[in-house]
């Protein structure tokens, strides 16, 4: 019976080892996730006179993806949102830290997935989405909820497990009350 | 011939160290942030704020040591919100909004970190308590192995 001892804490031990091994340490937890996106309005990069927000979104699914030129993982995602805004999928762009002649020749030269791009010079919204890397990628709902945050590339894989299914499941749902986080309603959770 | 050719080969070398050289100051002054503060509260409640936040980016280090860019831009707005007279659970909330509590190298005390507060202890105390067991037992045990026999042969050893 005792030499069940070193048995038993070895397997609480590995278990708890099995289950550390499957986390990523790298992706924060959001504390978006099913809470009102945080409002934004800025320039666009087509016309920096003409503005996007948040407001402009309302009871459409859409993603948020922020990029920029001079990162090198959005190269490799870039593909990939090429194909989903090919196949009708709303993508707003959040250009976050970028020069404009960097960002227009990085479309020219890759393909525009974007519906329209949000120019973030000084990275402001990006804290206020609490980004901490680019490239990252959110699902908003009809009813200005995010749905879904992914961090870093998005991979193929993503794509057909997470981000599709889910999108197909976001535009079925009804087109409710609009309901961003507006500045002062933010409060730690 | 040779000294020449050698020469000729050490000049550019030596020249690029000292430039390597004479750079590596001016790398190092470029980190320095030049902040001014209203008061010295100011400046410990600033100092204390950025060693307590974690950098998201480089996720080991906190907001003070930390030189990412947005490490410097959360660095900006700790110093802008101190100016602007919040106080420190302001900010702190600022950060966790956006962050979530993995912002903070403190956790907070709540169910989903119980076990992370609390773990500690119970390790502690099923130590304790095995080594209690253990040490009882011993004695118990040492009480009995030493019979009339063997004292008798520990007597004759120690009178030889």
């Amino acid at each position: 019976m005792r030499y069940l001892i070193p048995l038993a804490v070895f397997v609480v031990i590995a278990g708890f080892l099995a289950a550390g091994l499957k986390l990523n340490p790298r992706e924060v937890p959001s504390p978006f996730v099913d809470k009102p996106a945080p409002v934004f309005t800025l320039p666009r990069l087509s016309n920096a006179q003409e503005s996007i927000g948040t407001d402009d979104m309302q009871g459409k699914v859409w993603l948020l993806n922020v990029w920029a030129s001079w990162c090198a993982a959005c190269y490799t995602e870039h593909p990939l949102l090429n194909d989903l805004a090919a196949e009708g999928i709303t993508i707003i762009g959040l250009n976050h830290k970028d020069k404009d002649t960097d960002a227009k020749r990085w479309l020219s030269d890759l393909g525009n997935p974007y519906e329209i791009i949000a120019v973030d010079m000084d990275g402001s919204v990006s804290i206020e989405w609490g980004v901490y890397g680019v490239p990252e990628t959110f699902v908003i709902d009809k009813t200005g909820i995010v749905r879904y945050k992914h961090i870093g590339p998005v991979t193929e894989q993503d794509m057909v497990e997470k981000i599709r299914p889910l999108l197909k499941a976001l535009e079925q749902e009804p087109d409710k009350q609009v309901s961003y986080l507006l500045p002062h309603q933010r409060t730690a959770a | 011939m040779r000294p020449l050719t050698r020469t000729f080969y050490l000049t550019p070398c030596l020249t690029l160290c000292l430039v390597l050289f004479l750079a590596l100051p001016v790398s190092s002054f470029a980190k320095v942030e030049l902040l001014t503060f209203d008061s010295p509260q100011h400046e410990q409640r600033y100092k204390k704020l950025i060693a307590e936040l974690r950098c998201l980016v480089c996720q080991n280090q906190n907001l003070a040591d930390s030189d990412a860019e947005l490490a410097q831009d959360l660095r900006n707005i700790t110093y802008n919100m101190i100016s602007e007279g919040s106080d420190d659970d302001e900010i702190i909330d600022f950060m966790v909004a956006r962050y979530g509590d993995f912002v903070l190298y403190r956790p907070p005390f709540k169910t989903s970190t119980l076990l992370l507060w609390i773990g500690p202890f119970i390790i502690l105390l099923i130590g304790v308590l095995s080594a209690a067991l253990v040490i009882r037992r011993r004695k118990r045990q040492g009480a009995d192995t030493v019979d009339d026999a063997q004292l008798k042969q520990a007597q004759t050893l120690l009178r030889d």
